[in-house]
Order: C-alpha cells, then sequence, then structure tokens
C-alpha cells in the first residue's frame, strides 16, 4: 500500500525519538464477588515508532487487560483506577468516549487473536474493510471500496477483487487473521496493539502472519505492542520485552539482553521451562505452583511462593521496577544474585 | 471496524475474579435477596400461589353471587374489601373472581406447561443427540403438530370430548410440544459435540446417561426460560377455548375467561378486563425475571455475577486470557 | 509423590507385539461441499509403555485419527489393532472392558469438563459405567483422593467446580479422570498446547512421571515440535489425512527425510536471540494447506514444496526408507525428492 503523504507529515512533526505509546502506572481494578481487586497494577512502558514492544506474561497476568484498557475495551466488571496512557501527545484515559472512538484506527487500533468473532459474518468482508474509510475518512462507497481492495492486496490476499465480496467464513485462518490486520492498518494508525495474533494458527502460517506484521511495520513505521504468552515469538520478533506476572511488570528491557541474561527469577525460570533447552525424557525445570488468585496476591513480592530466591524480605517488601543496567530494569530485591549466577 | 469486536469465545470470569478457592458458594437466597428484581418476583409467584391455593376458602362463593344492584360498580374504597376492584355486569366481586380464578388459570395452565415441558424435552434432546433418521423423524412429528392450527384441533377435540379441565389441559400441552421438542434439540446438536460429551462416550456411557448427565443440566435454563414464555401463551389460549365456549365452562372462572367477558365492557367498565390481564401480566413477567435469575444461579461459572450490582454485571461474557 | 495402590508393573505380554497397530486406515466424510477425506490410509504402531509423538498442523486428520483409536468414529477401511483386538468388532460387556484400557485426555481443559460437576464427580464419573471398579461409594471416595493426590491436586479440591481451578489444574483433573480406569494407553490430543509455558512443563513432567510409575503408552498429538520433541520416543508426521515420515525422534528432527518435516522444524520459532540466523534458516512456504475437499493429486504436498517438480504432480511419492543405526527400525518417508538421502 502505498504510504500516504499525510502520515508521512504527520510522523515528522514529532521528533523521532518521541514515545509512540506511554503508559504510566496503570491500575486496573476488577469488582468480583469477593470484593474488589487489582488486575493491573502501576503497569507502565513505553514504544517509540518502528519498535516492537512484546508484553509476555502468562494467563491472568493482566496483560490482555492492559491492552482493553489502552484501546477502551474494558469488560463493565472492570475499571481503570489510575495512571495515564499517552498516545500522539493526549492521555487518552481523559478523553470522552466520543473523542476515544475518533482515535480508534487513525492512531491507535488492536487486531485480535480470534479471527473468526471479530468479524461479523454476515457481510462481505470487503464492505467491512471499506467501513473505516467510510467513517474516518468520509470516502464514497466507491472510493471506499477501492480503498478496501488495495488494502486487501497489501496483506497478501489474492484476487482482492473477487475476494472482497466473500464471507469471513470463506476463508482461512491465516487468511482471516491478514484480513483483521488489514483492518486495523487500514487508517495507517501509530500504536498497533496484536494480542496473541498468530496462537490460533498453524506454525507455518504463523511465521507467514509474523513476517506480514513485521514488513507492515518497516513500512509504516508503525509503533506496535505484540501480547504473547510465545517466548519464541517474543525472542524472534520483539525488540524490547515488559514481563508481566500477576498484575505487575516484573521485568523490561531490550530481549536480547533479558533473554540472555534474565534478571528476574520468574522470567528466569519461564526461560528454563521451555522443552527447547532439555534433553528428551529428562524433567523440564519447571515452575512449581500456578501464580497467585488475584484475590490473594501478598503484600510483599508478587512472585515470593513460587520463587527459589525467596527469604524474608521478600515478605514484607514489595520490589520495585528498578534499573539494572542499560535500558532494563527488574522488580527483585535480588536480582543482583541472578546476574552473578 | 476491529474494536467493534469482541474476542470473547468463553464466559468464564477472568482468573481470579472468581469466588475465592474453598469458598461454599453463596446460598441460593442470599443471592436472590442481592438481586431485588428477582426477589420481587419470587415474592409475585409467591404470592399467587398462596391465594391459588388459600384464597378460595376465604372467599366462599362470592366469585358466583350475583347482586345485579351492584352491576359494573367501578373500583373503589366504600364497597368494603371485595368492592375495592370494583364488580362486574352481573355484580360479582372481581377481587373475588381473581382470587378463584387464579386457581382455575394456574390448574390448566402449570400442568399443560409442566406435560408439554417433560415430553417435548426428553423427545427433542434424545433426537438431537442421535441425529440421523431418528432426529429427522421427531422433527416430522413437530411439524405435524405444528401444520395444524392448535385452535382448530382443539376445537374439533374439545367437542368431540367434554370440555373438561382434563381434557384442556391434554390438548395444550400436545400443541405446545414443539416448541421444546425444537430448543431440546437444537441444544442437544450443539452439545453432543462438546468434549465433555466425547470424555464420557469414551467412558462407555451409554445415551441417556450422557443426555441426563451433561445434555439436560445445560439445556435446562434455557427450556425453563421457553416454559416461563409458553405459560403466558398457554393462559392466553385458555381464554380463547373459554371465550369460544369449549374451555373452562362458567360458572367456574379462570383470567383468560375473565379477560374473554370483559371484553365487550372495555369502554364502560376497564376494570372487568383490565384487571386479569394485568395479572396474566404479573405473573407471566415474574416468572420471565426469575427464570433469567436462575439461569444464572445454576451456573457455577456466571454464578459469581449475581453477586455484583446489576449495572456492573455486564452484557457480554468477560474474555478469559485463554492463551490457546 | 507417595505410593498408591495405582502402582502397576507394565502387562508381561511378548514385548515384540505391538500395543497398538493401525494399518491403512481411511475416512472420509461427506458433507455439503462433497468428500472430504480425514485419513487417507494412515499406519500407525506403538510399542508398550512408549510415547509416539503425532505431528501436523490443523486439518493433517490428526484428531479425526485420535476419534477413531478411541472409537468414537468409525473408519471406512483399514484396520486397528489394540493388543491384538479389533475394537470395532467389540459388543457390550467386551467393548465396556475395552473401554477402561484405552483414555483420552483433551486439549481444552475448559470445554473437556462439564462446568456444572464438582472435581470430585468429574473423576467419578467413569465409575458410574465402570461399577465394578470402584463398587462402593467409600471407595470412590478414597480413590478420588489418591487420583487428586497422583495428579498433583489438594483433597480439598474434590468439591470445586472447574472455573475454580486454574487452566494447569483443569487439565490435572483431566488427567485423573483419564486414569479412573487405569487405562493402557492414553490418547493426549494437544494437552498442553492450551497451557502456559510454567504450567506447561508441570503437566508435561506429570505425564513423564506416571508413564514411569504406571508403565502407561501415549499417543501424543501436538502442533509444538518442542513438545513433541521432549516427550516421543518416536514421531509421525502427517499432513492432509497421510502419514508422509515416520522415524525415531531424533532421527525425524535432526534429519528430516521430508520437505514438510523440514519446512516445520524452521517455521518453529525459537528461542535463540543470537542474531539473525531465524529468517537464514526459514524456509518460505508457498500459501495454506489445500482443501481437505480436493486433495492435490500425485503428492498431496506439492502445492507448497519447493522441491516440487512434474513428477510430483503425476505419481504417488514412493516410500524412501533410510536403515539408521542398530539397523531393526528404518526412518520412512513418503516423497519423489527426500532430503539428503544416501543410496
Amino acid at each position: 500500500m502505498p504510504a500516504s503523504t499525510e502520515t508521512e507529515t504527520r510522523a515528522e512533526e514529532r521528533p523521532a525519538d518521541d514515545p509512540a505509546l506511554e503508559v504510566r502506572g496503570l491500575c486496573v481494578d476488577l469488582h468480583t464477588a469477593a470484593g474488589t481487586v487489582r488486575a493491573v497494577d502501576h503497569v507502565g512502558f513505553t514504544v517509540r515508532r518502528g519498535r516492537t514492544l512484546a508484553l509476555l506474561g502468562e494467563s491472568g497476568c493482566g496483560k490482555s487487560m492492559t491492552a482493553q484498557a489502552i484501546v477502551g475495551l474494558l469488560d463493565p466488571v472492570a475499571e481503570v483506577t489510575g495512571g495515564s496512557v499517552t498516545v500522539a501527545g493526549t492521555d487518552v484515559l481523559r478523553l470522552s468516549p466520543g473523542k476515544r472512538r475518533k482515535l480508534a484506527g487513525p492512531v491507535l487500533s488492536i487486531v485480535f487473536q480470534d479471527a473468526l468473532t471479530a468479524l461479523n459474518p454476515v457481510q462481505p468482508v470487503g464492505r467491512q474493510l471499506a467501513e473505516p474509510f467510510r467513517i474516518h475518512r468520509g470516502l464514497s462507497r466507491r472510493a471506499a471500496r477501492e480503498k478496501a481492495i488495495e488494502l486487501m492486496a497489501s496483506v497478501g490476499i489474492p484476487e482482492p477483487r473477487q475476494r472482497a465480496r466473500s464471507y469471513p467464513h470463506q476463508f482461512s485462518g491465516g487468511m482471516r487473521q491478514r484480513l483483521l490486520i488489514a483492518m486495523a492498518v487500514a487508517l495507517e494508525p501509530d500504536v498497533l496493539l496484536a494480542d496473541e495474533p498468530t496462537t490460533a494458527l498453524d506454525v507455518t502460517v504463523q511465521a507467514q502472519i509474523m513476517r506480514l506484521l513485521r514488513d507492515l511495520q518497516t513500512e509504516h513505521r508503525l509503533a506496535v505492542v505484540l501480547i504473547t504468552h510465545d517466548l519464541a515469538v517474543v525472542a524472534q520478533r520483539a525488540d524490547d520485552v515488559a514481563v508481566m506476572y500477576a498484575g505487575n511488570v516484573v521485568e523490561t528491557g531490550p530481549v536480547r539482553e533479558v533473554f540472555a541474561a534474565p534478571r528476574h527469577p520468574y522470567t528466569r525460570g519461564l526461560l528454563d521451562s521451555v522443552p527447547e533447552h532439555a534433553r528428551r525424557g529428562e524433567r523440564l525445570p519447571a515452575v512449581p505452583g500456578s501464580p497467585p488468585e488475584l484475590s490473594a496476591i501478598p503484600a510483599g513480592c508478587v512472585f515470593q511462593a513460587r520463587c527459589p530466591l525467596a527469604r524474608e524480605r521478600c515478605v514484607t517488601e514489595r520490589p520495585v521496577l528498578a534499573p539494572v543496567g542499560a535500558g532494563r530494569s527488574a522488580a527483585c530485591h535480588f536480582s543482583e544474585e541472578l546476574a552473578h549466577a | 471496524m476491529t474494536t467493534t469486536a469482541d474476542p470473547a469465545t468463553g464466559s468464564a470470569p477472568p482468573e481470579g475474579a472468581a469466588a475465592p478457592p474453598g469458598a461454599r458458594p453463596p446460598r441460593w437466597w442470599r443471592l436472590l435477596g442481592r438481586d431485588w428484581a428477582a426477589a420481587v418476583a419470587a415474592t409475585v409467584l409467591g404470592a399467587v400461589l398462596l391465594v391459588a391455593l388459600l384464597g378460595p376458602l376465604l372467599i366462599g362463593d362470592r366469585a358466583v353471587r350475583q347482586n345485579l344492584d351492584a352491576s359494573l360498580r367501578p373500583p373503589s374504597l366504600d364497597h368494603g374489601f371485595f368492592g375495592l376492584l370494583g364488580t362486574d355486569v352481573l355484580g360479582r366481586s372481581v377481587l373475588a373472581r381473581l382470587v378463584e380464578g387464579a386457581g382455575t388459570t394456574l390448574s390448566v395452565a402449570v400442568p399443560a406447561v409442566l406435560c408439554s415441558l417433560v415430553v417435548g424435552s426428553a423427545l427433542g434432546m434424545w433426537a438431537g443427540f442421535h441425529g440421523g433418521i431418528r432426529e429427522s423423524l421427531a422433527m416430522r412429528l413437530a411439524d405435524a403438530i405444528l401444520s395444524f392450527p392448535s385452535l382448530l384441533i382443539a376445537v374439533v377435540v374439545l367437542y368431540v370430548f367434554a370440555p373438561s379441565v382434563g381434557n384442556l389441559v391434554a390438548i395444550l400441552a400436545v400443541a405446545r410440544i414443539p416448541v421444546y421438542l425444537r430448543t431440546a434439540r437444537a441444544e442437544s446438536t450443539e452439545l453432543r459435540s462438546r468434549l465433555f460429551v466425547d470424555a464420557a462416550r469414551t467412558f462407555g456411557t451409554a445415551s441417556w446417561p450422557i443426555i441426563y448427565r451433561h445434555i439436560l443440566p445445560i439445556a435446562l435454563p434455557t427450556l425453563l426460560t421457553v416454559a416461563t414464555l409458553d405459560f403466558c401463551f398457554v393462559m392466553l389460549t385458555e381464554s380463547s377455548l373459554s371465550f369460544l365456549g369449549i374451555g373452562i365452562q362458567p360458572p367456574e372462572v379462570s383470567w383468560g375467561l375473565m379477560v374473554a367477558q370483559g371484553r365487550q365492557y372495555l369502554q364502560t367498565a376497564w376494570w372487568i378486563a383490565v384487571l386479569p390481564g394485568v395479572a396474566i401480566m404479573l405473573v407471566t413477567v415474574s416468572a420471565t425475571v426469575l427464570a433469567a435469575w436462575v439461569r444464572l444461579a445454576t451456573d457455577p461459572a456466571q454464578r459469581w455475577r449475581l453477586t455484583l450490582p446489576r449495572k456492573r454485571r455486564g452484557t457480554r461474557p468477560v474474555t478469559p486470557e485463554v492463551t490457546a | 509423590m507417595p505410593e498408591t495402590t495405582l502402582e502397576r508393573t507394565p502387562d508381561a505380554a511378548p514385548s515384540g507385539a505391538p500395543l497398538l497397530d493401525v494399518t491403512g486406515v481411511r475416512k472420509t466424510f461427506r458433507s455439503g461441499r462433497g468428500r472430504l477425506t480425514a485419513l487417507d490410509g494412515v499406519d500407525l504402531r506403538l510399542g508398550r509403555g512408549e510415547t509416539l509423538g503425532l505431528v501436523g498442523e490443523s486439518g493433517c486428520g490428526k484428531s479425526t485419527l485420535a476419534r477413531v483409536l478411541l472409537r468414537l468414529e468409525r473408519p471406512d477401511a483399514g484396520t486397528v489393532r489394540f493388543d491384538g483386538v479389533d475394537p470395532f468388532a467389540l459388543r457390550g460387556r467386551e467393548l465396556l472392558a475395552w473401554r477402561r484400557r484405552v483414555q483420552m485426555v483433551f486439549q481444552d481443559p475448559f470445554a473437556s469438563l462439564n462446568a456444572r460437576m464438582s472435581a470430585a464427580d468429574i473423576i467419578g464419573e467413569p465409575w458410574r459405567t465402570h461399577r465394578d471398579v470402584q463398587p462402593t461409594a467409600q471407595a470412590r471416595q478414597r480413590r478420588v483422593r489418591e487420583l487428586l493426590d497422583l495428579v498433583g491436586l489438594r483433597e480439598g479440591d474434590a468439591h470445586r467446580h472447574p472455573n475454580e481451578f486454574s487452566g494447569g489444574q483443569r487439565q490435572r483433573l483431566g488427567i485423573a479422570r483419564a486414569l479412573a480406569l487405569e487405562p493402557d494407553l492414553i490418547v493426549c490430543d494437544e494437552p498442553v498446547s492450551a497451557l502456559d509455558l510454567s504450567v506447561q512443563a508441570q503437566v508435561l513432567n506429570l505425564l513423564a512421571d506416571l508413564q514411569r510409575r504406571l508403565g502407561v503408552s501415549y499417543v501424543f498429538i501436538s502442533h509444538d515440535l518442542s513438545v513433541v520433541r521432549h516427550v516421543a520416543d518416536r514421531v509421525t508426521v502427517m499432513y492432509l489425512g497421510k502419514v508422509i515420515e515416520h522415524g525415531r525422534t531424533e532421527e525425524v528432527f535432526d534429519r528430516p527425510l521430508h520437505p514438510y518435516t523440514a519446512a516445520l522444524l524452521s517455521a518453529a520459532p525459537t528461542l535463540d536471540v543470537s542474531g539473525e540466523a531465524g529468517a537464514d534458516r526459514e524456509i518460505p512456504l508457498r500459501g495454506e494447506i489445500p482443501s481437505p475437499f480436493d486433495i492435490p493429486s500425485g503428492c498431496r504436498f506439492r502445492t507448497r514444496c519447493w522441491k516440487a517438480e512434474d513428477r510430483c504432480r503425476d505419481a504417488a511419492p514412493p516410500l524412501r526408507t533410510r536403515v539408521v543405526d542398530g539397523g531393526d527400525e528404518p526412518h520412512e518417508g513418503l516423497c519423489h525428492f527426500p532430503l539428503e538421502v544416501a543410496g
């Protein structure tokens, strides 16, 4: 897809180092039977244009809720209780719902995991792809349709003109994911959130989709937030990583450095439990236990119950995310010990 | 627009949002107490049931006692307790007739709905679970019943046989079987391919135990919801039949019959038709509200939502962060 | 892990005869769009106490094969022999007895457990059909406790419902249910792919422990190559309803015969962050898996294969074998132009 001059000028207006997305101290509370629990606890990170940040964590760690809070799609039982999400210089959490909707698409957009439920099953995909152009750009039906076909071609859908008349179920899983990505980048946003974009796909198709995302990112200088539980995907595709555990970011930094020498015992445990490193038949070094229930998150370190390094200080004092090197930080009292291990 | 999509595929609450581990689920009456609408509905239904059972003992023959001097009195406080809701054209107390009618109405509608619910659901679940020829047979049966105008069969049957409460119940029950049959079949067809049904098959479990254990408990809330809606339909059909003179026979009285009889006085004495109509509506709405509540309360994965204030419950299921 | 009465020595049958022997199994489904070929002449062998990894992408027929093995689906042709017995010839009592010996662990720990039943009811469900296994209520209760303990859950968990468990715990529950009838073979259909990494390792360890202690055999279906490599003794790779490669795990992973296996191996992302190696070793596959309604002629992989020539379209690929050191167990692949075959 040819980059329009509009985006180019927009990009030039701001210095290149200005973060496209800046999240600070984001807190999300869940109202549940057991009372109110904190699902996302002072999460912060920044992503610059052209860079990919991976939000890595297991289910229930709050990574998807963080994404939902950023794009404003939280479930009614969840509520943002603090922090800021700055996109293109404005804090979107302070905007009215209407103003916020105007940002969805041209500035900030999201790709979901499940392409089949994210597309309208009773509308031809061409019309669905044309919709953002009609809503945000006010294009005519015909012009929007041409745009949609252009877009389908740009994400590698063969014979886009014919396929535009097809319905979502007539596409394969990989093609549907391509359509979703096309929709997300239609209005050339600054920031793209991808919530487990390839998890539902086959391995060989996964690789294709990841390549497509990378190409689009280079072309549009997108800032990408990649939400995933897959360490290998992070290793291959992300520049920086924020590891989340029980609603907290426990370690951040450039992927290469973090994966080569993790400074938080949880990151270390995750990396160790990948079967790739173990010999066949040997026991895998699993992290014992499971993440704490949100209603029972301990006062001290969130990881203490499963941590091999845990001692008294971890019970009483919650470690803060502190710098442990150039561009790296970890929330552990004893991260020094991991550095020398 | 991608942002309009909802990735939720499951209905489980987010991790940690469920009741704390080991905690007993709250007792049902506590849950009921937290939900004012369901509590009101339960109270209304309880009151109607009580009136239907005990009412006739208290009113004596006032439901049929005529007093032409008191004809068509509007509701007022001037004529004692039984004059509260006015009188009909023969001067009979509308209040007394409502009380008397509650018993008759429920004694037709409840058994009729129960019969069609049980027979239709069993047939439908069986048909949907097995598929193939059994499913086709059951569905053709449903089509056959639906293809006759039920009012017409009712007229014929009730004309040939005596128009008794028993025959009325039987006719209404048969006429409504297809509704449950189709709903149960749809649920069952969907559920039979679920993994836990496959799991049960791998143990060698026979089909009726699987239906009873895995399909019924999940299909039941839906079927009960259909039944509450059907309750209203059955009451109205009964009133039409009564109006045609082949349903409830005067001097017996039902709400439907009262509506039918009061219709011609609607412009001069609205209370005769409107009040039994309101009674039918109250019972139906209460039953529907309560059914919706039961639906949530019997689902272990959704029950916790009932402890939240209504506005926070949400209309869509919470997105579980399933990394599948 | 404490001693329990579940301890068993593997059956003392002659080790030569495989526990599971599947030959030429074919299964097609008819639908509005035509005939869908799910399995097209599948062979499979599994020894006692062993793990067979079954690898393939969606539509390759691995789930249908699992359903055939569990006798949930009857094949159109071919034979299934379990310990010398054809399960499809069994009826009544004999069938029930056979059912006890083969169980399944499902992929989705959410969908495979009835949310309305408690953990104890779920584990004990098989006994409601097989009453003789645990005849008294007390015995049932005791065994539920033992099984909970065996899979690493707490006794107090017996009365909780599935939604109160985490994904990993739910899968442990599914495993406990599969163990309730003390089977010889457990078919694991993607048992860890819905689980988090740290929990995945726990469940893989649990499955390995159970195999060591109970001598149970596994057919382990997965799309995750690193997991299969870790657990399987032998690997069978499927593509569009056909086995295209089979051999010992190290052989298949280290020296794949079939281009598809090689592509799969290269597409799986690894943790290697050392450099741009990832981009170099990646074998780009064209397009996606063809529809099983319309399987390509000749070699079914030719539409995506970078080595495909005219011959691949015209003739079915021959069976290639590479004899491995030791001799008795060849590494087999179906391809006209196999990768690095000597001779």
